[in-house]
């Protein structure tokens, strides 16, 4: 069955956006990220056009997150004051970004820089991820305790909160960071920053793995928020059509890896995730790499391909 | 012998001249629902003449639809530093965004070189470029990419020998629209030719609108669109909540 939608002007299979939905979805619930970086590239495959892709996804992973986050209020596994700290400095940081997304697309060339972003980045926390939660198991299994990290320079900084559901008393300046950092990064790279956050959160901030979570999504419901306000206003490429098409099966996936992750153990849920990130990063560094089938590029519209 | 000839021809010229064009459509527009997949158009006529039919050259038949003419930018990628980065970029002042050529048969044979010069009929004529930067050199590529790019996604078409010709009078073709369907006006017109030479044209616009859902929202999208964005969030964050709540009474 073929859905024809008004904004992106072509026509696609119902049940392939329902099923790219359902598969984003239940990344969005087992790990808390948006699912973004998966799905504007997949929607690209699909011959949607990248600006309608981009800021459709935006819109998509807001159904997701609220979904999943309710999931994770019930099972109290959101630091509202975090999260609140976080989003702060998303907002700051997503303002930053726009900027600087509208400034590289005056340079052209915004395309590469959007895609080295993504290998780089994915490429740098999947590594990371990958190494420290198989030492985790490996350390588990031999029954040796986990080591305590210890972050000296955290607890130096002023303005201290407590953040009681978490369990932490540190410094609000690291959180401000990470939330800026990643607010950027996140307009520049048109996703929610999920698979950026969490592992900030853990490694950087020190936050316990099942609390991540959720905090996460609560503060990717605002940034995505924001940003599909933005693109509709602005480049009026968000599809209603489209957004429903992969919110249906999104919401539906995300009921799902919320409970699969719910039995899943906190260290095989990292080896998953980094496997994830590390899986996509390798895909779009070969894509640079690799000469292309089609040498030539049409661009209509200021849309760039 | 080439007297003789000469002069067929000149008595032959005035004949064809009076031949015209009388042209039907399946459809005079195109309406864009949630469920199209794409359309076919029917593209029939018949060739009103007060003679005769002239014996020679045969007559024959090019039908061309056109879409919107928009302006491109083709970029061209290269390799550097180990990466294929997008280089050379060349503006293609007007394109169609979709074209398609149906002939009664061979197209060189059907249209000679000249009139596709003056009357813009095949798929190369149709594309504009007037300016490409002087460091470029084979700046034909990029016109020829766009072609092909499109060709192979079937936005441009040239199908030689798909118009049936009956009796030198009638004549009928089928063309097939794609899904991925701009909105305007799309360009009909029919070339009567007779050894390469067009004796007669006429020319219709087929209306491709989108209609009801599609249509309001797009039109919201352009009117109102704090309104758009802030539905589009909404039904978002409805469904989101929708859906969390019905699993819970579901498990419960």
């Amino acid at each position: 069955m073929q859905l024809y939608l008004p904004i992106a002007e072509v026509s696609v299979s119902l049940i392939l956006l329902l099923g790219l939905g359902v598969m984003v979805g239940i990344l969005s619930g087992m790990f808390g990220v948006g699912g973004g970086f998966l799905i504007t590239p997949l929607l690209f495959f699909l011959g949607i056009p990248p600006a309608v892709a981009v800021a459709t996804g935006a819109n998509q992973i807001v159904a997701s997150s609220v979904s999943a986050v309710l999931a994770h209020l019930r099972r109290k596994t959101v630091d509202l004051r975090m999260g609140t700290v976080l989003l702060v400095g998303g907002l700051f940081g997503s303002a930053l970004g726009v900027w600087l997304f509208n400034f590289l697309k005056e340079q052209g060339q915004v395309d590469l820089l959007v895609r080295l972003c993504y290998v780089v980045f994915l490429g740098i926390i999947g590594g990371l991820m990958l190494v420290e939660s198989l030492r985790a198991l490996l350390n588990a299994k031999k029954g040796a305790a986990p080591k305590r990290r210890s972050h000296g320079w955290v607890h130096g900084l002023p303005f201290k909160m407590r953040f009681r559901t978490s369990g932490l008393y540190i410094s609000a300046i690291p959180p401000l960071l990470v939330g800026a950092s990643v607010g950027i990064l996140a307009a520049i790279m048109g996703v929610g920053g999920g698979f950026i956050m969490v592992p900030a959160m853990i490694y950087l901030l020190g936050m316990p793995t099942k609390v991540v979570v959720g905090t996460s999504l609560f503060q990717i419901i605002f940034v995505t928020g924001f940003t599909t306000i933005l693109h509709a206003v602005t480049t009026q490429t968000v599809d209603i059509f489209l957004a429903l098409a992969l919110i249906t099966g999104g919401v539906v996936g995300a009921q799902i890896g919320t409970a699969l992750g719910a039995r899943l153990r906190a260290e095989q849920l990292r080896i998953l995730l980094a496997l994830l990130v590390v899986g996509v990063c390798i895909k779009l560094a070969f894509d640079l790499v690799l000469s292309p089938g089609e040498l030539y590029v049409i661009s209509q519209e200021g849309s760039p391909t | 012998m080439i007297r003789l000839a000469l002069l067929l021809i000149a008595f032959s010229l005035p004949a064809a001249a009076q031949e015209d064009v009388v042209l039907g459509l399946s459809q005079d527009a195109v309406s864009i629902s949630t469920d199209f997949d794409g359309s076919e158009i029917l593209v029939y006529g018949a060739v009103k003449r007060e003679v005769p039919i002239p014996e020679d050259p045969p007559l024959e038949v090019v039908v061309t639809v056109s879409g919107p003419f928009v302006p491109l930018t083709v970029y061209r990628k290269e390799r550097r530093f180990g990466i294929w980065v997008n280089a050379d970029a060349v503006e293609i002042d007007l394109a169609p965004s979709f074209y398609a050529v149906a002939t009664s048969g061979p197209f060189g044979q059907v249209v000679s070189n000249v009139e596709d010069l003056r009357h813009s009929i095949s798929v190369p004529r149709a594309i504009r470029s007037v300016g490409a930067p002087m460091d470029i050199e084979d700046a034909a590529a990029f016109s020829e990419a766009v072609i092909r790019i499109r060709g192979d996604a079937g936005l441009y078409q040239l199908r030689e020998g798909a118009v049936d010709v009956r009796e030198e009078t009638l004549f009928s073709t089928r063309i097939r629209l794609p899904a991925n369907l701009t909105e305007g006006a799309y360009a009909t017109r029919i070339f009567l030719t007779r050894g390469g030479t067009v004796i007669g044209e006429e020319e219709r616009v087929i209306e491709v609108r989108k209609v009801g859902l599609e249509r309001w929202l797009y039109n919201l999208s352009r009117d109102l669109p704090l309104v758009y964005g802030l539905l589009s969030l909404t039904l978002a964050i409805a469904a989101g909540w929708g859906a969390s709540t019905a699993f819970r009474l579901i498990r419960s």
